[in-house]
């Protein structure tokens, strides 16, 4: 009698563990993964498409989808192709501003990732703080933009608007009180045997594979790589922060642990500095063809109430060409290559989003392991789908 | 007045330099705009151009970043009809080059699978969304839409809002 050796066993997509809608068909011996099949496009939403017949700023709102646990590094990115495009600037007031966002961002993805990641993994009690962190950022979100998930907050040419009232104060008593909470998940995990067992030595990927399959972020410097976008081609001003680019050695799951816990450190330290260097100034670009016009002067200006109007009717026209902006993400390198016809809507815009070339790497990193070790390995990856599909 | 994304003019010309001391005809056009270099190539010299780019101990583009692709059916200059859009990164020397090949709708692009591994879901991606069929391709099928969709949305003649052929429903 010849029985089938293997099984074909599908993963996912409605699965708690798959971190939104992916889909593996797995070809298991007994326990042990021999195949791994990613499936994806459950959450494709046409983003690239309907970015096409919108006006450049009316675009952004459609991008805090893409990666939707980290909406201000897409927001980022999009805005700062469009200024690269255009060739402006934005003034230094932003640029801090920016990049306070953007790093309280990131700690914010990691806390999604470190809470979700260990509750795979079945250390249930740390979502529940690294929850608790999260909704502080939240609350900043708010208080910035009214919005909690999809804020919105950045703008061709600077920002929707200025930081409000004891907005610093709120930032500065996050920052007192989140190293300690840091040392509190790292009690947690960090040297608990239950979690080294299920972490160490496993999904390991050597840099030389995760170089040629595209893998970037944490994922990569886990390796012992030290690609970060924003030490090697700083944007918004990173070259004025001190910070350092923690790297792993062999690149398993628990080195990837140990990069973003070492990561949130530095985006810790990234954000103290942005509130010293935040000084008064202006929050956008002096250029009434990007900027709306102040409410007040609609009422005296013909000028402006001109201005305002072809803004809001028409837009503003980026010079015909094309760029490739990368930005430095929670999940990597996230880069948008814009096409412009020289008109008020793009002609083409392309993600290059972290997540679908990490991804890419997961047949590597669990073909030959144990089918428990799959869930582990995609905690660790920190896949986010809206950005995956697009 | 903007920011480089981390090349020298210089070190830019270096890569070119290279390149046209290698290839001299292949390059068919050189752009720079915004700092960034792009490099037009005949299909066929595609694959190995970009051995050479990741080879070479001067160059080392060893990451790539994206492949894409642009349907230019609606811009003024649209013969050929497809762009094929790569971005390469090199981790050592910090540079980004932008590699470019033009087909018309029934032509075939040679894959860089052979070159980056990671390629192969970038090059899918396009096959789905654009129809540009990668010549060498281990495992060429859609990989957003399903397997049984008609047509490829990112083009330009493909309508936003979906005509209703596709949401036809079945007969009870």
């Amino acid at each position: 009698m010849t029985a089938a050796r293997t099984m074909t066993l599908n993963l996912g997509p409605q699965h708690p563990s798959t971190h939104g809608v992916l889909r593996l068909v797995l070809e298991l011996d007994g326990e042990v993964v021999i195949r791994c099949e990613p499936h994806i496009g459950y959450l494709h939403t046409g983003i690239e498409k309907g970015l096409e017949s919108k006006r450049y700023q009316q675009g952004i709102p459609l991008t805090d989808r893409l990666d939707y646990l980290a909406p201000l590094s897409n927001n980022l990115v999009h805005v700062l192709a469009i200024e690269k495009a255009l060739g402006i600037e934005v003034p230094e007031r932003a640029q801090t501003i920016r990049v306070l966002m953007t790093e309280l961002t990131r700690i914010k993805s990691h806390l999604v990732w470190l809470g979700t990641h260990a509750m795979d993994v079945g250390a249930m009690s740390v979502f529940l703080y690294c929850f608790r962190e999260r909704e502080q950022i939240l609350d900043m979100y708010e208080a910035v933009s009214g919005q909690r998930l999809m804020s919105s907050y950045f703008r061709v040419g600077g920002l929707v608007a200025d930081l409000p009232m004891g907005f610093e104060g709120q930032v500065q008593a996050f920052l007192a009180t989140f190293p300690a909470r840091l040392e509190e998940y790292e009690a947690l995990l960090t040297q608990n045997p239950l979690w080294r067992q299920r972490t160490v030595g496993i999904g390991t990927i050597r840099a030389t594979d995760a170089i040629a399959m595209g893998v970037s972020g944490p994922s990569l410097r886990a390796c012992g790589v030290a690609y970060d976008v924003r030490r090697a081609a700083p944007y918004s001003g990173y070259e004025r922060y001190q910070f350092d680019v923690p790297v792993g050695k062999v690149g398993d799951v628990y080195d990837r642990y140990t990069v973003r816990m070492a990561e949130m450190r530095q985006s810790h330290r990234i954000a103290a500095q942005a509130l010293q260097h935040l000084s008064p100034g202006p929050i956008n670009v002096a250029d009434p063809k990007l900027i709306p016009p102040p409410r007040k002067l609609l009422k005296t200006s013909m000028e402006a109430l001109i201005h305002h109007f072809k803004l809001y009717s028409e837009g503003f026209s980026v010079p015909a060409g094309e760029v490739y902006q990368a930005i430095e993400s929670p999940k990597g390198e996230l880069g948008v290559y814009l096409v412009s016809d020289g008109s008020n809507r793009p002609y083409r815009v392309h993600y290059r989003a972290p997540s679908f070339a990490n991804l890419q790497a997961l047949p590597r990193m669990v073909e030959g392991r144990l089918l428990a070790d799959v869930i582990a390995v995609i905690g660790s990856l920190d896949i986010v789908l809206g950005e995956i599909d697009r | 007045m903007i920011e480089t994304t981390g090349q020298a003019p210089e070190a830019e010309g270096l890569v070119l330099t290279r390149l046209r001391e290698q290839f001299g005809g292949a390059l068919l056009e050189v752009k720079v705009w915004r700092y960034e270099t792009t490099v037009l190539l005949a299909p066929q010299d595609l694959v190995r151009v970009c051995r050479y780019l990741r080879d070479h101990p001067d160059l080392t583009f060893d990451f790539l970043s994206s492949v894409t692709g642009v349907d230019r059916l609606k811009l003024p200059e649209n013969s050929p009809r497809f762009e094929v859009v790569y971005h390469v990164y090199s981790l050592q020397h910090k540079r980004r080059l932008r590699l470019k090949v033009r087909v018309a709708d029934d032509e075939g692009v040679p894959s860089v699978t052979g070159v980056w591994e990671g390629a192969n879901w970038h090059e899918r991606e396009v096959f789905d969304l654009f129809g540009v069929p990668f010549e060498g391709h281990p495992n060429l099928c859609r990989i957003l839409m399903p397997d049984d969709w008609e047509g490829h949305p990112l083009r330009k003649d493909y309508p936003l809002e979906a005509s209703p052929k596709w949401w036809e429903e079945e007969p009870a």
